[in-house]
């Protein structure tokens, strides 16, 4: 690891400048990604500003929404009674996401900002088209995500919360790749009464996308059988020592009439 | 560079420290405490888990100024002042849970905290899925099951309910 | 009776040290004045130094030295140990292996330079700021690429790529045996190339001491003696008396810790040219690309059988890749250590195997856990269960017919080894039995009726361990000789302190030993102290690999006993004025037979180190021996191992749902410890044949290279293992014992798959290499149903 300099500002409008002020300043939220990284010597920033100290860990619902601070760790929305009772799947997804030590820190906003194309949260932000606030603006998902390890953030924006409607059902398909456990497929599936989404995370070549074609046929008939025959396409999908393209695209339909059969 | 205090061990410690320094280095190299190991650079293996605050954490994936404040209980402050062993130490020998210990004090600061937060039982299948975490190349872990499974009830003083098929 | 003598589970010694974070691993070690190494190594697989600029380098905080490879020039290459002629009669071509590369790169993670610095950060920022000019070749990784004609050449002198072209058996009585087969079955296999990964990644700590001229290496080794012997004679021409290897405490090695690696030379050399202690410690990365990997075998086998079923001729090809250089005992796996068991449990009358040994641009390849026998065993299992199907037999039955009955014993096969002892049909039926193999069709269905796929898998192996005969290894091209030593030393009060030239990296020998020597001298437990790893208290011995160390290392202990209850029986006899045949010893008690006069262990042991009265003129005082034993042959465990599986048709996904093994290892001194190295065998074992997979691409580099790609067994991937054991006792050693650290490895990735293929059994899968990965299995299933459009 190169050294930097470390900052735990304790106001929002101070760590903003901070990370605005110095294009070569990173934030630094759970670290699950970001301090391997580091120690690889892949970044090198000249200062560290964590944002443990910002008072952005929190789940509240407010009508219908669920809204969970950006600092709030995976063993935080997995254990959270509030999530579990508004977004099971969201809990379930959280009890997921890498290992017991690796939920205790990492966080969804962490997770959100890097955008890895085999995390998990994305896959539930964009399927249940929730909106991520930030010290600037709000942002839709459908904006937000804009191919992997890319998004709509500005450099020294800060994500504070995400918002997510409560669907009337939901549910996390994942298949784990064999050695990282991160998703090889995940596929969030929520119905809402403005419709069925889908969201893949893990297989595509630019990150996180929806299926549409999975989108008309749930629409139609919210059941596992209403996929049957809809492909998808071999040549939008990643392939890698742990699977083919063709696999890939086959894991995408099976997770997502998994995920189909656990929202009834 | 730094200035950082925390609890180590139930005793105050202050140290300086470069801000890149890893939690698991100032353990390691400052403090001498050389229980915690370091197995892989990927975050994967756990053999650097210690507990921060209550919560078992991969203390290769932190830094130490992040630790500033909090309490941190590494595998050599599990021993009692009379130098008896905590319940899954002992249940680590019992059952033969290690054997070239190098995963082991990661593997018991986890299995700690699985217990710690599963008041309600274990499955076999939990704490298989619990120790996603750690890794361990010598037992097959199929002991190491076994042991965390005997430290429940001796954890919670009281029998480990039976999971229901 | 002793309580913690044979036989009985005592709980480990060690386990309190490593259970309260006491144990004391190189990397815990540090000394006084201590600098930091890293080296920095090549990013290409193979390329032309030409140029390796450390100036800049040199000029950076906290630089103490930079050594690149001329400044190795002096100093002697790695060496092998282990000497392989081809079929022609030729030595296998053995290029020269430097400490630091030297003209060439031939592999990811070569070493090009050393830097030493006065902290690990400020080492690894001098390394960045080296220049390289290196000029990129093309590379061979795999072996087909390496054996093409006109492929590029790993090392000028080695032709073809090829190290050695070797063979073994009688060609003209298996040419024969296919003549006159019934049937002959053909299966090509691929045993997938491995990343050791014991959890403590390789550390060192080279120190020089001025006044004394003495170097010291503290090191993760097995067998710290032949990493003296290695790096002293042939690498640095270092004399014994001034150079001392200690092995602490070491997290695991099977295998990847046996070799003598550059790194301990350069860390031991430079430690004398900077005059401070220098220490280096791997990361995991390092550790993917340095360690010695291992397998790696590309076979094709031929098995000719009668009508009746019975073996008749066994016929095999291996390609054995050698990485970039010769690791230390890398020609012995795929020949002396594999193509030799493959009779396995069988007697098959005829047997002709060749290996062609082949350099690439890929780590080097040595033994690990099992090193060739688990190579042969998969090759032979398949191809029994292959020809089961194909010759419409009972897998079951095709065994029973072909084993090798214990009335045989003691059994010459037709390549080399004779088997001292065994029972393969009790090991069988006892294994089938635990595994209630006669349910399984219930099981079946049940999967079935949930949309799975279950199969079962039978494996029976047998391996030679125990290594070695030192004249048979030498006969077979070892450079050093495999016996053991142990000496004993009886301190006046009568404990006792056992230094024994096994090393423990896990196997838990300071419980083991201890209960070994608490038997026979009848000295409790705890006044027992076993003490090895260190080359300056321990006399010369060979250390822990092939499941040597209860029965060659053991037996080493129970002669050095021998000697000193045969002194203890002259002290005694003089102290009871008895004649010293008639003194027995027995529970710790010196007595005189058919009398009630009786002097303790603890007695004969204060008068011969306060010799008042004493057969002084007769008698040495002081009681400590020493004993080397250098076994008669291997020893031979077997066994069966029984896996079921459940696969899940829509993702591929290969569930372990049980695994039972039963085993015959000889006589077992801890049944708690010998459960435990053959349940982690086992998940090695899986590990192979469902999980690991080292992946080289075409250029040369490791794609599996970390953690995130390769896959390590986790809780949820192993199952419970079911362990038995069925004895019968080795002939040759005192203990009867056989060895156990291998059997888990050996026997269990056959096991696997032959329950993957049989799961499979309605899709046409005749065979499944390993790792048997999701996305194989499913690739097998889609290309059976071709597209059937919605399902």
């Amino acid at each position: 690891m190169y050294d930097f300099t470390y900052a735990k500002p304790a106001s929002l409008a101070d760590a903003a400048k901070a990370l605005g002020g110095d294009v070569e300043a990173k934030a630094l939220a759970g670290g699950m990604t970001f301090i391997p990284v580091l120690k690889q010597r892949l970044n090198k920033p000249s200062t560290v500003i964590d944002l443990g100290a910002l008072g952005l860990s929190g789940i509240k619902v407010e009508g219908n929404k669920l809204i969970i601070g950006a600092m709030t760790t995976h063993g935080t929305v997995a254990a959270s009674t509030e999530v579990n009772k508004a977004i099971p799947a969201l809990a379930d997804l959280a009890s997921n996401i890498g290992d017991r030590q690796v939920r205790y820190r990492g966080t969804i906003g962490g997770s959100l900002a890097n955008n890895d194309p085999s995390a998990c949260y994305p896959s539930a932000v964009l399927a249940l088209g929730a909106t991520i606030k930030t010290n600037e603006r709000t942002i839709s998902a459908d904006d937000y995500f804009q191919g992997m390890f890319t998004t709509a953030l500005n450099p020294g924006e800060i994500i504070t919360e995400v918002h997510f409607s409560i669907p009337e059902k939901a549910a996390y398909a994942k298949f784990a790749n064999p050695a990282s456990r991160y998703a090889m497929v995940g596929v969030f599936v929520a119905k809402t009464t403005a419709g069925v989404r889908v969201a893949i995370t893990g297989a595509g070549q630019n990150g996180v996308f929806r299926h549409a074609a999975f989108e008309a046929a749930l629409a139609k008939s919210f059941t596992p059988d209403a996929l049957n025959g809809i492909a998808t396409p071999v040549d939008e999908m990643n392939a890698d020592i742990h699977g083919s393209a063709a696999y890939r695209a086959h894991l995408v339909g099976v997770m997502a009439k998994r995920a189909v059969a656990a929202a009834q | 560079m730094p200035q950082i205090s925390l609890t180590v061990n139930g005793k105050p410690v202050s140290a300086t420290v470069e801000a890149r320094t890893l939690l698991v280095e100032l353990l390691r190299d400052k403090l001498h405490l050389t229980g915690t190991h370091v197995g892989c650079d990927t975050s994967q293996c756990g053999a650097c888990t210690v507990q921060v605050d209550g919560m078992s954490v991969k203390s290769c994936t932190m830094l130490a100024v992040q630790a500033e404040g909090a309490s941190v209980l590494t595998i050599e402050g599990l021993v009692n002042a009379d130098g008896s062993l905590h319940p899954m130490q002992a249940m680590f020998r019992e059952h033969h849970a290690l054997q070239c210990g190098y995963c082991t004090p990661g593997m018991v600061m986890s299995a700690i905290d699985l217990v710690e937060t599963h008041p309600e039982g274990l499955s076999e299948e939990q704490i298989r899925h619990g120790l996603e975490g750690n890794l361990c190349r010598c037992t097959g872990y199929h002991n190491i099951v076994k042991a965390i499974a005997a430290a429940w009830p001796l954890m919670h003083n009281k029998a480990l309910p039976v999971a229901a098929e | 009776m002793v309580v913690d003598g044979i036989g009985a589970s005592v709980k480990r010694k060690e386990d309190l040290r490593f259970l309260s974070g006491r144990g004391n691993y190189v990397d815990d070690m540090n000394r006084p004045g201590q600098t930091f190494a890293h080296f920095l190594r090549s990013d290409v697989p193979h390329g032309k130094i030409n140029k390796v600029d450390i100036s800049a380098a040199l000029k950076m905080p906290g630089v103490v030295a930079i050594f690149t490879g001329d400044d190795f020039t002096g100093v002697g290459g790695i060496p092998c140990g282990w000497q392989i002629h081809s079929k022609d009669g030729s030595p296998m071509v053995e290029p020269r292996h430097p400490v630091l590369a030297a003209g060439k790169v031939r592999h990811v993670g070569d070493p090009i330079a050393m830097v030493v610095a006065e902290t690990k950060q400020q080492a690894k920022d001098a390394a960045e700021a080296i220049v390289l000019d290196i000029e990129t070749l093309p590379a061979v990784a795999g072996m087909t690429a390496a054996l093409a004609a006109g492929a590029p050449l790993v090392h000028d002198e080695a032709a073809g790529n090829v190290c050695f072209d070797w063979h073994i058996g009688d060609k003209a009585a298996v040419e024969a045996g296919f003549a006159k087969a019934h049937k002959v079955v053909r299966l090509d296999l691929v045993n997938n190339r491995l990343v050791p990964n014991a959890m403590e990644p390789r550390a060192a700590i080279g120190d020089y001491d001025v006044s004394s001229g003495e170097y010291t290496l503290y090191t993760t080794s097995q067998n710290p003696h032949v990493i003296r012997l290695l790096m002293g004679a042939f690498v640095l021409s270092i004399p014994e008396h001034k150079l001392r290897v200690v092995a602490p405490d070491v997290g695991g090695g099977f295998g990847s810790k046996i070799f003598h690696y550059a790194e301990e030379a350069a860390l031991t050399w430079a430690a004398g040219k900077v005059k401070r202690p220098i220490k280096w410690t791997a990361d995991r990365t390092e550790a993917f690309i340095t360690d010695a990997h291992g397998r790696d075998h590309i076979s094709t086998a031929e098995l000719a059988l009668d009508s009746e079923g019975n073996f008749l001729a066994l016929k095999v090809n291996t390609q054995a890749n050698m990485g970039a250089y010769l690791s230390t005992f890398a020609p012995s796996v795929p020949t002396y250590l594999s193509a030799t068991l493959l009779a396995g449990v069988y007697k098959t009358p005829a047997i002709y195997a060749e290996v062609k040994a082949v350099f690439t641009n890929t780590v080097p390849v040595d033994a690990y856990r099992g090193a060739g026998r688990p190579e042969a065993t998969f090759l032979v299992e398949r191809i029994v269960d292959v020809a089961a199907r194909e010759m419409n037999m009972d897998k079951v039955e095709i065994r029973k017919k072909n084993f090798i009955p214990k009335e045989a014993f003691p059994y010459q096969t037709p390549i080399a080894l004779q088997y001292d002892s065994g029972d393969y049909m009790a090991t069988f039926d006892g294994c089938l039995k635990a595994a209630d193999y006669a349910g399984f069709e219930a099981r079946r269905k049940a999967s079935a009726a949930k949309g799975k796929l279950r199969g079962i898998g039978i494996s029976t192996y047998v391996e030679a361990c125990g290594i070695a005969p030192s004249a048979v290894a030498g006969a077979l091209g070892a450079r050093a000789g495999l016996y053991e030593v142990a000496n004993i030393r009886v301190h006046p009060t009568g404990s006792v302190t056992v230094f024994t030239g096994a090393h423990s990296h896990g196997q838990g020998h300071e419980t083991t030993f201890a209960q070994l020597v608490s038997e026979q001298l009848g000295v409790p437990h705890d006044m027992i102290d076993i003490v090895h790893g260190d080359t300056g208290k321990v006399p010369f011995g060979m250390g822990t690999y092939g499941s040597r160390s209860l029965s060659v290392g053991g037996s080493a202990m129970v002669k050095a006993m021998d000697k000193i209850i045969d002194k203890g029986k002259k002290i005694a006899a003089h102290l009871m004025e008895a004649d010293v045949h008639d003194i027995e010893f027995k529970d710790g008690k010196f007595s005189v037979v058919g009398t009630d006069k009786a002097k303790t262990f603890g007695e004969i042991a204060l008068t011969a180190y306060v010799p008042h009265n004493y057969p002084i003129e007769e008698l040495e005082p002081g009681l400590e021996e020493t004993a080397f034993y250098d076994p008669k042959n291997f020893t031979y465990p077997g066994g069966c191992h029984i896996a079921e599986v459940e696969i899940d048709p829509d993702t591929g996904t290969v569930g372990m749902v049980s695994f039972t093994a039963v085993d015959d290892i000889g006589r077992v001194i801890n049944p708690m410890i010998v459960e435990g190295q053959v349940q982690g065998g086992i998940a090695q074992g899986i590990g192979q044949a469902l999980l690991e997979h080292a992946i080289y691409d075409e250029s040369g580099q490791l794609l599996s290279g970390s953690m995130m790609d390769y896959t390590m067994p986790r809780a949820d991937d192993i199952p419970n293992i079911s362990v038995g054991t069925e004895v019968t006792l080795c002939t040759h050693n005192p203990l009867g014992s056989k060895g156990v650290g291998e059997v888990g490895a050996i026997g269990s990735p056959p096991a696997v798959i032959n329950a993957v293929v049989d799961a499979l059994r309605d899709y046409g899968v005749r065979h499944v290499d390993m790792p048997a990965t999701p996305a194989k299995i499913w690739a097998l299933i889609d290309a059976y149903q071709p597209k059937m459009a919605a399902e």
